[in-house]
């Protein structure tokens, strides 16, 4: 046990030199790896702070039933004690069809229009609060009250807020399809950095297994070295996002204020920030144990 | 110790390097294969330490059938050999003390431990003072002795050298058939491919000749 974890240290040691031995290729390489993860990292907290707004935004949902134009009173009245009876309603306001129109008259500054109407085109309404505010729930009430007689349409005002649902799911697909992509780059970048290395390191790894290298040994360095890669190319786009977070919290806060809200950047969290790492580091060790499973066999064939 | 019967080295290409070759060497003993360039003697010393698998035959080291090894097992047959390669195969990105490390980092000792016999492999080849140098700016002797301590610092049972005293001049060669007798004598069993007439004749060792992939074992001393 001791003797293992002695043989992985070195080679951790050996993969750690060998990447300052060659500072500009490794900084480069790192360069390229830590952009292409920045991406998707950024996006993902864009889109976490995104939704966290849009959460904080979005009203109460109410749903508004508008009776039938030709309704008359005593329909209203009916309506009226059934939605005080139902469960699902908290509460209840009634909008007459007068006041509705004298809203918009004055609302709209359609004043001279309006008067020219022959009569009042507007139905009665009532605003309701639903018990459960979850959008099924308020698709199921919605439907139901929609199907009592004389009422001609109801409205869920939680529309746009279901819009913004469905846009930052769409979001976070192109957010995965992203993430894997460059993954993908990432791997790919390693597992020829790795190659490479292999070619240069050819003699070594001949005279190594010539002289008892089992093929753990001769592995070992390259899989560290590509698990180190992918680790500093994750510390870099951690610091590029918390960088990127820290420049946009300024305009973000002053865009707020213009809203009249405190409006406040979230960083990415430790916790995310940690799998990060881990995910880059990874995908890193996978890259390169790729290449030395392709390329280790080719050098000792020679 | 090492046994190989019916022995056959095909190429591809169809060049036969063994033709049905035997050859039995006892624990301790010093042999040399002798012969001519391209007789056969480097293919022999490759399929003892499983650089090569014979076409036919069998290669038994140690009591473990060579040519049936698993790919695994091979590095552990390795590290009972210690090799002296014809091209030396030094890494040149390495000083002397690392090129002479890398058996021990392979097998896993100690640091502390290694190093005390990385410098008792360098003293006995006479290089301890030029541990810090690098391969390069050594001569060809110095090199061959680097070489060999590499070979020997894990202290293995059996030592393969070809051409050892390959391109040396009579006084460095006699200093590395020193070196080899001095090997053999504390047990080691000592195989040298070589075509080295005056080094056969000092240190006397058992003569097993090669001619054109033919084995005789039964050439009597010089």
């Amino acid at each position: 046990m001791i003797g293992w974890l002695r043989q992985q240290a070195r080679a951790l040691a050996a993969a750690g030199r060998k990447l300052l031995r060659a500072p500009f290729s490794t900084l480069f390489n790192v360069a390229v790896l830590g952009i292409a993860l920045a991406l998707p990292a950024g996006l993902y907290v864009a889109l976490a702070n995104l939704q966290t707004a849009a959460r904080a935004a979005a009203p109460e949902p109410q749903l508004t039933v508008f009776m039938a134009v030709e309704a008359g009173r005593a329909d209203v009245r009916e309506i009226d004690t059934r939605l005080k009876k139902h469960a699902e309603v908290v509460h209840l306001r009634y909008v007459p069809r007068e006041q509705a129109l004298e809203e918009m008259t004055r609302v709209s500054g359609l004043t001279g229009l309006t008067e020219g109407l022959s009569g009042n085109p507007l139905p009665d309404a009532f605003v309701i609060d639903a018990r459960d505010p979850s959008p099924a729930a308020l698709e199921r009430l919605r439907a139901e009250l929609a199907s009592w007689p004389k009422v001609a349409l109801v409205q869920l005002d939680t529309a746009w807020a279901q819009r913004l649902d469905g846009l930052l799911r769409l979001a976070r697909r192109a957010l995965l399809l992203l993430a894997t992509v460059l993954g993908f780059a990432l791997v790919t970048v390693t597992f020829n950095t790795i190659r490479l290395q292999i070619l240069t390191q050819r003699e070594e790894i001949e005279v190594a297994a010539l002289i008892g290298a089992t093929a753990a040994f001769i592995r070992r360095p390259f899989l560290y070295h590509g698990a180190l890669l992918g680790l500093l190319a994750g510390c870099l786009a951690w610091g590029v996002v918390a960088m990127a977070t820290e420049v946009m919290s300024d305009a973000v806060a002053d865009l707020g204020r213009l809203y009249g809200g405190t409006w406040r950047v979230v960083p990415l969290a430790p916790a995310d920030a940690v799998s990060l790492l881990a995910f880059a580091a990874a995908l890193g060790w996978l890259g390169a144990w790729l290449s030395v499973g392709r390329h280790l066999f080719e050098a000792r064939l020679r | 110790m090492i046994e190989l019967s019916g022995v056959t080295k095909r190429y591809p290409g169809g060049h036969e390097a063994l033709k049905d070759a035997s050859l039995a060497i006892a624990e301790g003993e010093m042999v040399f294969l002798m012969g001519h360039s391209g007789a056969g003697k480097t293919t022999l010393l490759k399929l003892i330490a499983a650089i090569e698998r014979p076409t036919r035959g069998s290669v038994v080291v140690r009591g473990q059938n060579v040519d049936r090894l698993r790919a695994r097992a091979i590095p552990f047959l390795r590290r009972n050999l210690g090799l002296v390669f014809q091209d030396h195969k030094l890494l040149f990105d390495r000083n002397v003390f690392e090129n002479v490390m890398l058996p021990l980092e392979i097998i896993g000792y100690d640091r502390r431990e290694a190093a005390r016999r990385v410098r008792a492999a360098l003293d006995k080849v006479g290089l301890l003072e030029r541990e810090k140098a690098m391969p390069i700016t050594m001569s060809g002797g110095e090199q061959q002795r680097l070489c060999i301590a590499r070979a020997v610092v894990h202290r293995p049972a059996i030592l393969l050298a070809d051409e050892p005293t390959g391109n040396l001049d009579p006084a460095y060669a006699a200093e590395i058939g020193e070196l080899f007798r001095a090997f053999n004598q504390v047990g080691a069993t000592v195989m040298i491919a070589t075509h080295d007439v005056q080094l056969a004749e000092r240190l006397a060792p058992r003569v097993v000749t090669v001619a054109s992939g033919r084995v005789d074992a039964s050439v009597a001393q010089p």
